[in-house]
């Protein structure tokens, strides 16, 4: 039987925690006591040093052939607000990027019907075209399913491609919860979770990096996150491809699921989700606080509670403010910097694969 | 810090010196627990409480002009207003309506409104509403209402009480440190007068508040003197019931400027737990920190979520705008493992709210 003094006791000894004991850390009421086991973990990892980068998403397109019952934006082609943007109009996205100082550019989009695979190659060779300095982290999971049966490719074959043509790692988008119970009813037309982590097993193998995320406050148990991230853990073991854990706060706003959001899921869910997280993935090197779906008071207040990573600069970002997220659209690097002091931390500017660049 | 620490925990006062360490030293963690420990003893019932009210700003007409504010009009501005008493009435009675207790009335410091005008609305208002809570008219408001109708300031709160003023709230403590006032409410009354009619009224038998605006163009130990200020005047026989620690909101003032993050709201709110053990209640405020820092805030000192306003002015009008009902209230206080408990001004509890529990395959525990 789990207790705080015996999981204190084993996150001091430095031993991994079994899943009942990450369960009983989510039932607990005692946030500062979880939050206080995560700061001593990611003190260990990372002393007083928070990440972040200068990065800009591009979402090449809201069209999708999937409709997860969660996500405020997707369209259908002939919807009104239904985008695709063209190779010149992305190319302008990157330079301004570049020319803002960005080392990485994120793509993320919807799964289009009618996009002929040469596109994504296209989309690639464009960005890269721009600029070398430009690390495209591109596709999720979800995605280079769907690129592979589109190209009639198997996936290592497809993210070989992919990457001569400019991929540089990929993000962790498209996890949602792993579980098929949930999933079945989250997001039922898009692949099983099992299908996400093989995608990401190969892309792995592959030798590129990746990201993994998790969304939750939605329909989700906590026994639900305790599996997705167990399955997270236990492939990492076996890859070691995972850089950063993102979990994604639900965003309540414009979708069918609205009314389904987990009442008990506010501030003090986010802070113990993310603590949890840093203290059972003791595999992951980075717990990443994503303020667009936080806001980034939240964001800044998880700096105490085993978050070491603040995401980017993001410079337009359309998903989570689709479903109603209330923080800025992009920030600049001086208000990332302050909010990394006034929480007594060292800001460090990384690169997409976590090279330290500069430390402010 | 580990004797700062142990005296927390025996019980014993801090210096100034060491509460000025606390803040600009201690992790914000070390920080949350120390507030913690002393709210859990203080409130040991693991409730939250919320009370149900209105903000009725009856006008923006303002001599004082603070440079930190948004909301102040000079008379012929195209949007000055002063409500019309009807007017006024309309709105209680749908705060009534609508399950409220509390009326707090906060206006500016109106140049043509002396004592008469209030006291005919409140008595009216007492005669109409008698079960509402009158919770009207801070320090400011006060003075300059004894200032033109030519009387001293117990003989205005006497009046005022007889006609149907309940308590004070404490706005416009801003920081009790007459070099910040001067800074950014050079024509506000100082805080030597802020405290004498928070004195008199409690010497009168009126409970009152107070509030701290930080963030503003404060040092971290002006901070701390509006705490320890704060501390003396209700041991010297001051009724505060709750403090309440909100922070400078800077859209669309003269002041300009960044606000305070998220970290350092719940360091100035968990220091405030901490000096202020004199005052039974710490209310977070969810209008200037938004409901998921709020609900964070209970963690730091918090056991209040102040009001929640049907009508609010004064915050928007920086932009910062923030809505919460029942049902969202109840959410973010039992969220956080708490019961939540609808009170009085007076914090006398009204009813308590069981959790709901979520249809759907979760296990979120009853």
């Amino acid at each position: 039987m789990a207790t705080h003094a015996s999981i204190s006791g084993k996150v001091h000894a430095g031993e991994r925690l079994t899943d009942d004991e990450a369960l009983f850390l989510f039932e607990s009421p005692d946030l500062l006591s979880i939050g206080e086991l995560a700061a001593l973990v990611n003190e260990r990892r990372n002393g007083r040093r928070v990440f972040f980068n200068i990065n800009r998403h591009i979402n090449h397109t809201n069209i999708c052939v999937n409709r997860c019952r969660f996500c405020a934006f997707s369209r259908t082609a002939d919807a009104p607000g239904a985008y695709c943007l063209d190779l010149e109009e992305i190319r302008n996205r990157a330079v301004e990027a570049a020319t803002q100082g960005a080392t990485e550019i994120h793509i993320v989009g919807g799964l289009h019907p009618d996009l002929p695979f040469e596109f994504y190659l296209d989309l690639l060779r464009t960005v890269r075209a721009v600029s070398s300095a430009l690390h495209i982290k591109a596709f999720t999971a979800v995605e280079i399913d769907y690129l592979a049966a589109l190209a009639g490719l198997s996936v290592p074959e497809t993210l070989s491609i992919l990457r001569e043509a400019g991929l540089g790692s990929l993000p962790g988008g498209g996890a949602e919860i792993l579980r098929r119970e949930v999933r079945d009813r989250l997001c039922p037309e898009k692949i099983s979770g099992e299908r996400w982590l093989t995608v990401m097993e190969e892309v792995h193998r592959a030798g590129l990096k990746s990201n993994a995320t998790m969304l939750y406050g939605h329909l989700e148990s906590h026994a639900d996150r305790v599996d997705h991230m167990r399955r997270l853990r236990d492939l990492q073991d076996r890859t070691g491809g995972f850089q950063a854990f993102i979990p994604l706060a639900f965003q309540a706003g414009n979708n069918p699921l609205g009314h389904l959001k987990n009442p008990a899921s506010g501030g003090v869910d986010d802070l113990k989700t993310l603590a949890i997280a840093r203290i059972y993935l003791d595999n992951f090197a980075n717990i990443k606080a994503y303020w667009v779906m936080l806001g980034e008071k939240i964001a800044q207040v998880s700096l105490a509670f085993g978050v070491n990573d603040l995401d980017g600069t993001v410079m337009e970002e359309n998903i989570g403010h689709n479903a109603g997220a209330a923080s800025p659209q992009a920030m600049g690097i001086d208000e990332i910097v302050n909010l990394i002091r006034k929480a007594g931390r060292l800001p460090v500017e990384r690169d997409t694969l976590y090279n330290e660049l500069k430390t402010y | 810090m580990k004797t700062i620490e142990s005296k927390i925990y025996n019980g014993e006062q801090l210096a100034r010196a060491e509460a000025l360490r606390l803040l600009t030293e201690a992790d914000l963690l070390v920080l949350g627990k120390l507030a913690d420990s002393i709210r859990r003893r203080l409130h040991p019932d693991n409730l939250v409480t919320f009370v149900v009210d209105r903000n009725v700003n009856y006008t923006n007409i303002c001599e004082s002009k603070c440079r930190f504010c948004a909301f102040y009009r000079d008379e012929g501005a195209a949007d000055a207003y002063l409500l019309a008493e009807e007017n006024i009435y309309q709105k209680i009675e749908e705060l009534v309506a609508a399950g409220g207790t509390q009326l707090l009335m906060q206006g500016g410091l109106h140049p043509g409104l002396g004592i008469e005008w209030f006291e005919r609305l409140f008595r009216e208002i007492k005669r109409r509403f008698p079960q509402v809570q009158n919770h009207s008219l801070s320090p400011a408001e006060i003075t300059h209402t004894a200032g033109i109708s030519g009387l001293s300031v117990p003989e205005t709160i006497r009046r005022l009480n007889i006609a149907g003023l309940d308590s004070i709230p404490g706005g416009g403590a801003e920081i009790l440190v007459d070099s910040v006032r001067r800074e950014i409410s050079p024509r506000k009354i100082g805080w030597e007068e802020w405290a004498t009619v928070m004195l008199e009224g409690a010497r009168q038998g009126l409970p009152t508040t107070a509030t701290m605006m930080f963030g503003s163009r404060e040092r971290p130990d002006d901070l701390v003197e509006h705490l320890f200020r704060v501390r003396r005047l209700q041991e010297e026989g001051g009724s505060f019931t709750a403090f309440i620690p909100w922070s400078y909101q800077p859209g669309n003032t003269e002041l300009g400027g960044k606000t305070a993050t998220g970290v350092e709201y719940l360091k100035a709110l968990a220091l405030s737990r901490i000096i202020l053990d004199n005052i039974p209640n710490i209310q977070a405020s969810w209008v200037t920190q938004g409901a998921k820092l709020a609900q964070v805030a209970l963690f730091f000192g918090a056991n209040d979520l102040g009001g929640t306003m049907l009508e609010e002015n004064v915050v928007a009008a920086t932009g910062c705008k923030f809505c919460m009902d029942m049902e969202e209230m109840l959410e973010m206080i039992h969220g956080a493992g708490f019961q939540a408990a609808q009170r009085t001004t007076l914090y006398r509890i009204l009813q308590k709210f069981e959790r709901k529990h979520r249809d759907g395959g979760t296990d979120i525990k009853p």
